[in-house]
């Protein structure tokens, strides 16, 4: 098992490949060009396992299956010292490695990729606080976790809350409503068998 | 590291993960998870009740399962009855299951919206945010008719905590995107505006998040936002980084709101006050300088969040396109980026650059990089060139945005050039660009017909019929060039391998002007029609069909060859073959040959007319491939085909007017 975000040099050590965004499915008539829309985000594993999805605009299950098999082909096709953007259908996708697992942003075309490559880089962070020097495990299996905390930091696809600090106390507050409220188990369920 | 949940334990979720992990094909995992999803569908069918924690567990297994990628038709009844829960982390995996599998079953829409409404209503923050998390994460329309009005009153109301506050932004934002006509704009977007000047950094992010869309579709209900913003920024931009504490990441002050602000500041005009807009200059200037200081920090989230907000005030200063002075610092700043060692910062200038280029203000200081962006293109040159496709392909855009009549000739070469050894994805692209730049700034017409035959020469394939067809038009529009063009094509249709869209514009060509160069033996009306009918076999029945054509117009311009052509016309490939389009030219064309006297086959073959104006269908084409607002503005004036310079079309009328 190896962290995800242990210290500097162990980030240092792997290349960069930017970070996934996607872009917006949604008309473009009328609504500009202004609006930051980040489409969805996408963990995945250099296997092409998807580890996360978070989708910020409607679409069908058949939709989400056919833009995750041919994004994840896509950036694993990215060589190491390619930039950290490149262009998909009418996308924009940032995406960034960090140890085993993909990042991947998709980004309306003319949003800020480099501030998206600092959203990814928070979320790492609030993961690697939370679990303490996150592996891609951490994220199997506490995948529930994941989410709430993706929560916590983007809504509807944007940042709302940019303190560290802060969003880790939401959380951390959240986990002790949990065990306070403990309900007492059967021994069956304490070791799994249920 | 842990193998179990943490938290709150859930090991028979932990338990059953692994299981699946530990599955050694799709078919043992297909089957340990039908053995769960039966075990889950007896316990939920159950007689025994079950206690909160089991369902809890349970419907997070399905969830699970769910996102591996299977199929789930079940649990959502379940799940709805954990958002009823009192039990935070009941409520939690009900809302996330719910999030995920969106289920349009009117009944449990009903159930669903009622839970979220009992939580909205709790005052309970932590009940209440994750009532907004899902509204926000779901968005539907029904969601957005059972709430939109009671969240905006939840946003402003004095005693809402500031989780809350941002929750409440963002979940309105997101259900203005999906059903906009349902967000009503009442007095709340006052105090929503004030929202700017609060106390909690985090409010005032997703406050201006929520502004910036907003004011997309209300520009004036949140004007005044415009000097609020400006005052934060200025506040922000020059604070010391102790000052914003935790809003500091990595040595750089609040960059998200930062960003945020100035994007909001690009939905407006530039202030008319004048005090304000040398604030705001002021602010930008500052922004610019702060790129010239040395790093903090060594690390790249440093440089990436100073960086960001650069890229966004160097967008702003283009959007405004009203200070010289700024501009062309900006210009000058991307300069640097173009040469950066960062393969990103090259990118991300390259793409800023293009959107300078068409700014009267910067256009000629933008020129002055050229031969940067030129090297950009060289992948046998890596340490100017770039090796990865999508910059290379953004220097191309450039270029493109950057040409002019003073440096139409190099930037033509050098895009041929490139085209050569471009990527096949975009080659077609590229076609459409010099097909484009070679005609707006053709002063010699040779000098264009020589370009597309290069075109066709280097790319052929990916010439599309737009461009060709554009060519001939030229040609047959513009005297001065019809004895060079036939002249030209016929030197170029000698080479073994020629490709096809050459033999369809060498056999256009020549039926039309092949007598300009007659004279010359080298090119006498018997070689003209065995170097076309060298290639015939070759070719496709379109081509060919064609070259028939060629073939009676020959007829008509060299009685001497015309026993030769009607020979071939005779010929049973000719008359007898399988396509029907070709056997009826044949026949026809033979039979003119035959019974026209020579003064009705020269009025039938007369020379082409010109063609008249219509809008270019290159430049339409182009739009077409690349999507809406991609397109620098040629702001040049336009030329007619025949060759006169008309004034700079008005805005309403941008496209280049061309016969088509």
């Amino acid at each position: 098992m190896f962290a995800l975000v242990a210290n500097q040099k162990v980030v240092r050590d792997w290349p960069c490949f930017g970070v996934v965004l996607g872009g917006s499915f949604l008309p473009r008539g009328g609504y500009t060009v202004l609006l930051f829309k980040m489409q969805f985000m996408l963990l995945f594993s250099r296997q092409g396992k998807l580890r996360l999805q978070k989708w910020y605009v409607p679409l069908s299950d058949k939709e989400k299956k056919k833009i995750t098999r041919e994004l994840v082909q896509t950036v694993l096709a990215r060589k190491p010292k390619m930039c950290s953007f490149l262009e998909w259908r009418d996308l924009k996708i940032v995406y960034k490695r960090y140890a085993s697992l993909y990042f991947c942003c998709a980004i309306e075309d003319q949003d800020n990729e480099l501030i998206t490559l600092e959203i990814i880089h928070r979320y790492v962070e609030l993961l690697d606080k939370y679990f303490g020097s996150v592996c891609e495990l951490d994220i199997i299996f506490n995948f529930e976790k994941a989410y709430f905390i993706l929560d916590e930091f983007l809504l509807g696809g944007e940042a709302q809350e940019t303190s560290k600090k802060n969003v880790l106390k939401a959380i951390e507050q959240a986990d002790l409503l949990q065990e306070e409220a403990e309900t007492p188990r059967s021994v069956l369920e304490e070791i799994g068998l249920t | 590291m842990p193998a179990v949940s943490k938290g709150d334990g859930m090991r028979g979720l932990a338990v059953f993960i692994s299981d699946i992990r530990n599955c050694k094909s799709k078919e043992a995992e297909i089957k340990r998870i039908n053995k769960e999803l039966a075990n889950i569908r007896s316990k939920f069918k159950g007689d025994k009740a079950l206690d909160g924690y089991s369902k809890k567990k349970y419907v997070c297994k399905l969830l699970f399962i769910f996102l591996l990628g299977h199929d789930i038709d079940f649990g959502h009844m379940e799940a709805v009855n954990l958002l009823s829960s009192n039990k935070y982390t009941e409520k939690q995996i009900g809302y996330l299951f719910i999030s995920v599998l969106v289920n349009s079953n009117s009944d449990l829409i009903r159930l669903i919206n009622n839970a979220i409404k009992n939580d909205l209503a709790s005052r309970n923050p932590t009940f209440m945010n994750l009532a907004l998390h899902c509204i926000a994460n779901v968005g539907s329309r029904e969601m957005a008719e059972a709430f939109a009005s009671e969240i905006p009153r939840i946003l402003v109301a004095g005693d809402t905590m500031d989780s809350v506050k941002q929750s409440a932004a963002l979940c309105l934002l997101r259900l203005n995107r999906t059903s906009p006509d349902l967000v009503p704009m009442g007095e709340w977007t006052a105090r929503v505006v004030h929202l700017l000047n609060d106390q909690h950094l985090g409010v005032v992010t997703a406050a201006t998040s929520l502004i910036t869309t907003l004011a997309q579709k209300n520009p004036d209900d949140f004007k005044t936002s415009v000097s609020l913003a400006v005052a934060r920024l200025s506040r922000i931009v020059t604070s010391a980084s102790i000052d914003l504490q935790d809003y500091t990441y990595y040595f750089v002050a609040a960059p998200w709101l930062s960003v945020k602000l100035l994007r909001l500041l690009q939905c407006y005009p530039p202030p008319e006050d004048a005090a304000l807009r040398s604030r705001l200059t002021e602010c930008l200037e500052t922004i610019l300088n702060k790129a010239q200081e040395p790093p903090k920090s060594k690390k790249v989230q440093h440089s990436n969040a100073k960086n960001a907000v650069l890229f966004e005030a160097i967008a702003l200063i283009i959007h405004h396109d009203s200070e010289p002075t700024l501009l062309v610092r900006a210009c000058n700043q991307l300069g640097q980026f173009l040469q950066h060692r960062e393969t990103n910062l090259r990118y991300l200038a390259l793409e800023s650059m293009c959107t300078l280029a068409s700014s009267e203000f910067s256009h000629e200081a933008v020129k002055t990089h050229m031969e940067t962006v030129i090297n950009a293109l060289k992948v046998s040159l890596p340490q100017f060139g770039s090796r990865d496709v999508s910059v290379r392909q953004r220097a191309v855009d450039l270029l493109y945005a950057m040409c002019d009549r003073s440096n139409a000739k190099q930037i033509v070469a050098e895009m041929l050039s490139y085209l050569e050894t471009a990527d096949y994805s975009i080659r077609e692209e590229i076609v459409l660009k010099v097909a484009i730049l070679a005609e707006k700034y053709a002063v010699d017409y040779t000098w264009y017909v020589d370009t597309i035959l290069n075109l066709i020469r280097i790319a052929g394939d990916y010439v599309s019929e737009e461009v060709w067809y554009r060519v001939i038009q030229i040609v047959i529009n513009r005297d001065d060039v019809q004895g060079y063009a036939a002249k030209t094509v016929f030197e170029a249709l000698q080479a073994p391998a020629c490709h096809e869209n050459l033999v369809k514009v060498g056999g256009y060509i020549l039926g039309e002007f092949g007598n300009l160069i007659a004279g010359d033996s080298r090119s006498s009306p018997l070689v003209q029609f065995n170097l076309l009918h060298s290639k015939f076999h070759l070719c496709s029945v379109p081509t060919r069909a064609l070259l028939l054509s060629a073939y009676i117009k020959f007829i008509n311009l060299f009685p001497e060859v015309k026993a030769t052509i009607q020979d071939v016309l005779r010929s049973d490939s000719q008359l007898r073959n399988a396509d029907v389009e070709l056997q009826q030219r044949a026949v026809e064309y033979l039979r003119l040959s035959c019974i026209a006297s020579t003064d009705i086959l020269a009025t039938v073959l007369e020379e082409m007319p010109p063609f008249p104006e219509r809008e270019s269908s290159i430049l339409a084409k182009l739009k077409k491939k690349k999507g809406p607002g991609k397109l620098p503005d040629m702001d040049d004036s336009r030329r007619s085909v025949n060759g006169n310079t008309e004034p700079r079309p008005s805005s309403s009328d941008r496209n280049m007017v061309l016969s088509a």
